[in-house]
């Protein structure tokens, strides 16, 4: 049995009540409440006040705004509708797989697009019980003074954990905040920082309205690889982003631009550089997918921060890049 | 926390019976279903949505009771195990196939993966295939039963649902 702290939940039906109660000192938001109540029964912080988000239908649209090229997600969007969205499924399957494999259908009819990308950093040391942190007197993250992770460390290096978020990120995509002061777009590039106590530029004032992701200007294949132990419920313990623009609708056409974006690995998703190196070369050149893995190989450096260990993730990365690749040029 | 929070008068509706009653802030609907209303049928697993033994539904959907807060579903419709037959007037198709199948060892699992399958074979109206059944159930663990039986149940059950002859 796992008991929430006390605390008190409020349910305002419009956002500027939620904006208003969230000025209450410590208060935190929940929408879909599948990430921060396991963190609270976990006492992984003791808020005097949530703010649900369950009652303000606003947030739960998805419109299409050709004029604007974007098409605008509500941040209360679950996880299933997001994966079952039509419109989503056309324009960024490499959205809809990640949002479809996010924990498990029950996780997925609850959690929502915003939370998933408002997710808390993970770690194997601080995703325990109260009882269990305190068997090795807690961490950085958790009321202690060092990191299991990174002996010596003074930086806190839990995982992004989001399916969703490098996707995002690879498609080029941001978010909408909004605060008692007015609102601000912030592209997903910029959200993260490297910190594992707190992992994104939101203020504590702000409230992530809707995710915006620009309509495709040409034709491309996408796709999102996620490797956990079991094909169900498991946080990712790898995950990648990919995005070959081309300049036909073709796979041997060229590629005018190679997007790579990995998670996992630190607080925040890694792009993955000298890509660009790859433009004019046709996509299902063979060629591409070796130097697409060796980059993601060479980049990418997982720690111990999850479970499974870090030198067979690092070594899995480039399998699973290089599989992702090729099912995308057999597919046409 | 020093901050004093009391409990508020909130208006539930369970299995189609209107309830109102006092919950804390901090209650998730498992524990109210469970302590306040006595309905015993979800299980209390995990407690942090790796099981789904808590499984009910809200407004039809299947979702953790365990990860919702009580207070956040006043005035929506909350469907627990208890109140599966009750839409059937008796035993659910899914019950009786479940029975038959021995689909049930322990049993911890089984109303969370009731409240799975019969808003799956709501959505799907027609007789469900193996992959579909496999995916509904993806976020119910049994550790018995090894699933077979269940899946096999649940098949059984759409079936007989669109007019086929009960299977074992
Ligand atoms: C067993 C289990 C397995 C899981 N597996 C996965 C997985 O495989 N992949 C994955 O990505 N996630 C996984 N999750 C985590 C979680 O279910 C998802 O990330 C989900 O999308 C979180 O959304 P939510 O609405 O439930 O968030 P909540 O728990 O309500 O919120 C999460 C965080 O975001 C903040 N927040 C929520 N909405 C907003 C907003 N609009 N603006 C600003 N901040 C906001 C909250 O304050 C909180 O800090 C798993 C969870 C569980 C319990
Ligand atoms: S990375 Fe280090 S400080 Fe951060 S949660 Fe893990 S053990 Fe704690």
């Amino acid at each position: 049995m796992l008991r929430l702290p006390r605390l008190d939940v409020a349910t305002p039906t419009d956002l500027d009540t939620a904006l208003a109660l969230l000025a209450t000192p410590g208060a935190r938001l929940v929408a879909g409440g599948t990430d921060i109540l396991p963190n609270l029964k976990h006492r992984l912080g003791e808020p005097p006040l949530l703010v649900s988000l369950a009652q303000i239908t606003r947030l739960r649209d998805i419109i299409e705004e050709p004029q604007a090229g974007v098409l605008r997600i509500g941040a209360g969007v679950t996880l299933t509708q997001t994966s079952e969205h039509a419109r989503v499924r056309a324009l960024f399957p490499s959205l809809a797989v990640a949002a479809g494999q996010v924990a498990s259908p029950l996780i997925r009819n609850m959690g929502t697009l915003g939370g998933n990308v408002n997710l808390d950093t993970r770690c194997r040391y601080v995703n325990q019980t109260d009882f269990w942190r305190s068997a090795i007197g807690g961490c950085l993250k958790s009321g202690g003074t060092v990191c299991h992770v990174v002996p010596g460390g003074r930086n806190c290096v839990a995982a992004l954990s989001s399916d969703c978020v490098p996707v995002l990120m690879s498609l080029g995509a941001s978010l909408v905040m909004r605060s008692p002061n007015g609102t601000r777009e912030v592209p997903v590039a910029d959200y993260f920082v490297a910190d594992g106590l707190r992992n994104t530029v939101r203020n504590d004032d702000e409230i992530t309205t809707e995710i915006r992701v620009p309509l495709p200007t040409m034709p491309r294949r996408t796709a999102y690889t996620k490797w956990s132990v079991r094909q169900s419920i498991d946080f990712p313990l790898l995950s990648v982003a990919l995005r070959f623009d081309l300049e036909h609708d073709r796979v041997s056409a060229a590629l005018t631009d190679v997007r790579v974006v990995v998670g996992v690995l630190g607080a925040r998703p890694r792009e993955v550089t000298r890509l660009e190196e790859l433009r004019g070369r046709a996509f299902n050149d063979p060629e591409v997918i070796k130097a697409v893995a060796e980059r993601v190989h060479a980049q990418c450096k997982p720690l111990e921060n999850v479970p499974y260990e870090a030198p067979y993730r690092r070594e899995m990365l480039p399998v699973h890049v290089r599989r992702a690749i090729a099912a995308l040029v057999a597919a046409g | 926390m020093s901050t004093p929070v009391h409990a508020t008068l909130v208006q539930l509706r369970v299995n189609d019976r209107e309830h109102a009653i006092a919950v804390e802030p901090h209650r998730t609907l498992l524990e109210v279903l469970r302590y306040q209303l006595d309905l015993i049928g979800s299980k209390q697993g995990c407690d942090k949505g790796d099981c789904g033994a808590c499984t009910v539904q809200i407004d039809g959907v299947p979702q953790l009771a365990c990860l919702t807060l009580a207070v956040a579903v006043a005035g929506r419709q909350v469907t627990t195990v208890e109140g599966l037959g009750q839409r059937v007037g008796g035993c659910h198709p899914l019950q009786d196939a479940f029975d038959r199948h021995d689909a049930a060892q322990c049993g911890f699992c089984t109303p969370g993966i009731l409240m799975s399958a019969e808003a799956l074979l709501r959505r799907v109206g027609r007789p469900v295939e193996g992959a579909e059944v496999r995916e509904a159930l993806a976020g119910n663990l049994c550790r018995c039963t090894g699933y077979t039986k269940i899946i096999d149940a649940v098949i059984d059950a759409s079936r007989v649902m669109h007019g086929g002859v009960a299977g074992a």
